[in-house]
């Protein structure tokens, strides 16, 4: 205790990275006090725990959605891929079901989920599609959907109020679904105007312009304006939606996308050789399309956003946003329903009894509204 | 982080954008991804390898840089008898000057004083907040010491727990005033622990995580000390106290936590004074025959301390508290409602229908209360009557009865008379003027006086509106 012992026993090196730059001989920093440790804390727990992710694809059948999550994960994700082209029949009634895998990169754990909705537009006769489309039957395609995405937020808001809970609730709410626009080139059908716009509501939508090697440059960027004018004439707020930009920072990356959206993909899961490397893409007779050049198609651009760069901000969203209103609307549906009753109601109010009582509310779908039509671009 | 992305891919501007913020975040220092063990299996989902590099190990990249956008919160409380250096300690383990009372002796209970700090160091901001107590063993009767602490800690459970039950809710942007961290401080007797501080203990190790210190350690030696210790952890086992023990199943840092729990509790000595030693100033204290310093490890256990609390198992110590000392709190508050997960006959009851059924039964209870107590007073209304008629049927009230004839015949008397003044003066009156000649009235004095007023009062009012002209 009479002499100056320099402290030199430091922690080390898996933890002790964290301390200041030591140069040479041991250098105390004492103004460190290690707090930005927990940034690594952090991260460690999260690795340690894994990730889960839901996404849901919807549009016709035979737009390439199941190609595009294999694309999108590099792997055969999607429950086609699982259980075999061709061994299914066309269900007869709209079935949604999901398939789940566990995926790892890097050390990084996901629990990736990837929802089909099969026999989507399989119902209607196609001289019947643009002609009269009565109410009745447009319910069919957005009704289960809709009923699905608020089963999930239904279960997991049973969990979330039980007396014993779980450490962990398995959080199987839909993140993100991607919506599938056939590649017309002309505007957007009043199907997929009603859908989005019941959709966007409730869960995160990514609008995507399927199979878009069948449109030219041009025909690209005049189908995509249109269909953004018609977005923001009905009033449908995509993902990224503005009212959520945090801050600017945020909020110029969010403009740059939603000026790219909704994004023309191409989707592929085999490799071809091209300049020497080996690439994913589609080869025909006039040349092979590159999957992952920007150049080609956006696909690039949708995996990064949401995988690379928006993930998290996506799952935050669902679930402090879409779920919390969900939560909000049920509390307080059953708030009244109760006190209609009088007393005690002997069942469950049902997620399905809520949305049916829900949509008899919901005013018709009225032919949506068509932007002025622009002048041709040429 | 430039490393990590896969070479065939060019970098999107998005993925720049995040490669700069990281950039930012970890001011360019490299540390290679760890790669854990995979204990996670879920049934269910089947596993399966990537052909490519699909990205999503930027992740817990995203994740950490949304918290860094929000900042954290952490919460610590000091319990500790008064004088014991539980602010200086604070000051030390955060290297500032928290804004510090010295508390008197003489309080007559103990009371908790909570104080919020912003911190930020490097990009990372924390909201702390120190919660101390004050007056703590200071009373004679000490039975009643660890009470306001525990109500403290409940109290606090409460809020989060009426934020997580309403029905429009912010829980990210909540802040969380949950205690996360307790640091017990043992007073360096060098025996063994004294019954308060272990009745405290007791009772509060199911409701927070317990860190015991021993205080002012410069006052031990070192072979008093190792027996001090050895004495402490066997007394709280043999008692059932359960301390925050550092958290082993992360291999990253078990082995680190392993030896930790084997220095428990820390001897800690406290000081925001710097002393040369050497050629460098470092933080001590100066004795006559030596100096004391903080941060060297042969002197306390000061370093082992802020490394635990803070730079290792922070994380740890706020996911303890909310996964299994909230819960806790709230399974028992729940159940003490008269919640259940299943009624009877175990079909699963809504939060909903239990609140409600709860809230007819409440209100019917105060109804029938209302009505028994209107009744009751109905009833004695009834009897004060009954009593009151038969008082007067007795004649208990003759005597007043005739107090108050008399008063009423005085005063009729006395109106009689009053009356008779009045119509004598009104005689008097038209008499005096049939008497007066007319023109001269007994007036006419008096219409002068009246004429020279009129005169007076124009005066004024003319005099008014020179002075304020409109």
């Amino acid at each position: 205790m009479s002499e100056a012992v320099v402290p030199d026993a430091m922690v080390p090196p898996a933890v002790g990275s964290l301390y200041g730059e030591k140069a040479g001989g041991a250098i105390v920093d004492f103004s460190y006090v290690g707090i930005d440790a927990i940034l690594e804390q952090m991260r460690r727990k999260a690795m340690k725990q894994g990730f889960e992710l839901n996404i849901m694809v919807v549009g016709q059948s035979g737009l390439g959605k199941s190609t595009l999550m294999n694309t999108l994960f590099k792997s055969k994700v999607s429950r086609k891929s699982v259980l075999g082209t061709g061994q299914e029949k066309i269900p007869k009634t709209i079935e949604i079901k999901s398939i789940s895998h566990d995926i790892e990169e890097k050390g990084v754990r996901m629990k990736l989920t990837v929802i089909d909705t099969p026999g989507f537009g399989d119902q209607i006769n196609n001289e019947n599609w643009y002609s009269i489309i009565s109410v009745l039957s447009c319910k069919i395609f957005w009704q289960p959907i809709m009923k699905f995405i608020n089963d999930q937020y239904e279960a997991y808001l049973q969990e979330e109020i039980n007396i014993n809970r779980k450490k962990r609730i398995p959080d199987s709410r839909i993140h993100c679904c991607i919506y599938f626009i056939p590649p017309t080139g002309h505007c957007l059908r009043p199907l997929d105007v009603e859908f989005m716009r019941r959709l966007s509501k409730v869960v995160n939508i990514v609008p995507v312009i399927a199979k878009a090697d069948t449109l030219t440059l041009e025909e690209r960027d005049f189908f995509k304006k249109k269909i953004r004018e018609e977005l923001r004439a009905n009033g449908i707020d995509v993902y990224p939606q503005k009212e959520f930009d945090e801050d600017a920072e945020d909020r110029m990356i969010n403009e740059k996308i939603r000026e790219m959206i909704p994004f023309a993909v191409v989707g592929s899961d085999q490799e071809y050789q091209v300049n020497g490397r080996r690439l994913l893409g589609r080869k025909t007779k006039w040349g092979t399309i590159e999957v992952e050049n920007i150049a080609h198609c956006e696909f690039a651009y949708l995996r990064d956003l949401l995988i690379r760069t928006h993930m998290q901000n996506i799952k935050d969203i669902t679930s402090s946003i879409h779920y919390e209103m969900y939560r909000v609307r049920r509390l307080n549906e059953n708030n009244t329903a109760v006190a209609h009753a009088n007393g005690v109601p002997e069942h469950h109010l049902t997620a399905h009894e809520i949305l049916t009582h829900e949509m008899q509310d919901s005013d018709l779908p009225s032919t949506p509204s068509l932007p002025p039509p622009s002048p041709d671009l040429t | 982080m430039i490393d990590q992305l896969h070479l065939s891919d060019p970098p999107s501007f998005l993925q720049q954008e995040l490669v700069h913020g990281l950039h930012r975040a970890l001011l360019g220092r490299h540390r290679p991804h760890e790669r854990l063990t995979c204990q996670f299996q879920d049934k269910g989902a089947r596993p399966l390898s990537l052909a490519g590099h699909v990205g999503f190990d930027s992740l817990p990249d995203q994740l950490v840089n949304k918290s860094i956008s929000q900042g954290f919160c952490f919460n610590i409380l000091c319990i500790g008898e008064t004088g014991i250096g539980k602010s200086t300690l604070m000051d030390t383990l955060f290297n500032t000057n928290f804004e510090n009372f010295e508390s008197s002796h003489f309080e007559p209970q103990v009371k908790l004083r909570a104080q919020t700090y912003d911190l930020q160091e490097s990009n990372v901001r924390l909201r702390l907040t120190v919660v101390n107590t004050v007056g703590f063993g200071d009373q004679m009767n000490k039975q009643e010491s660890y009470q306001p602490v525990v109500d403290y800690i409940d109290k606090q459970f409460e809020t989060y727990l009426q934020e997580e039950l309403k029905i429009k809710r912010s829980l990210h942007n909540y802040h969380d005033s949950r205690v996360h961290a307790c640091l017990y401080f043992i007073s360096p007797s060098g025996h063994s622990l004294k019954s308060l501080d272990l009745v405290t203990m007791k009772k509060l190790d199911s409701k927070v995580n317990i860190i015991p210190v021993i205080a002012k350690a410069d006052t031990i030696s070192k072979s008093e000390l190792h027996k001090f210790k050895i004495k402490i952890m066997s007394e709280l086992v043999s008692n059932g106290v359960q301390i925050y023990q550092f958290p082993l199943d992360d291999e990253t840092v078990a082995k680190v936590n392993t030896t930790m729990n084997g220095h428990l509790p820390f001897a800690v000595v406290g000081s925001t004074e710097e002393v040369c030693v050497g050629n460098k100033m470092v933080k001590a204290r100066q004795y006559p025959w030596g100096v004391v310093q903080v941060e060297n490890e042969h002197h306390c256990d000061f370093v082992k301390l802020r490394e635990m609390l803070i730079c290792v198992n922070m994380e740890d110590l706020r996911e303890q508290t909310h996964t299994r000392h909230y819960e806790l709190y709230r399974r028992c508050k729940l159940e003490e409602m008269g919640f259940k997960d299943t009624d009877p006959e175990c079909k699963p009851v809504s939060l909903q229908q239990t609140y409600e059924a709860k809230r007819q039964e409440f209100l019917a209870e105060l109804q029938k209360r209302e009505d028994e107590m209107r009744q009751v007073f109905v009833q004695r209304v009834k009897e004060k009557e009954g009593e009151l008629k038969e008082a007067e049927r007795e004649g208990r009230f003759e005597q007043l009865k005739r107090l108050h004839a008399e008063e009423k015949a005085a005063l009729e008397e006395k109106k009689r008379l009053l009356d008779n003044d009045l119509t004598s003066f009104g005689n008097r009156k038209t008499a005096a003027a049939l008497l007066q000649p007319p023109g001269f009235t007994v007036n006419g004095k008096k219409d002068k006086d009246r004429k020279k007023w009129v005169e007076l009062f124009c005066l004024c009012l003319m005099a008014q509106h020179t002075l304020n002209p409109i």
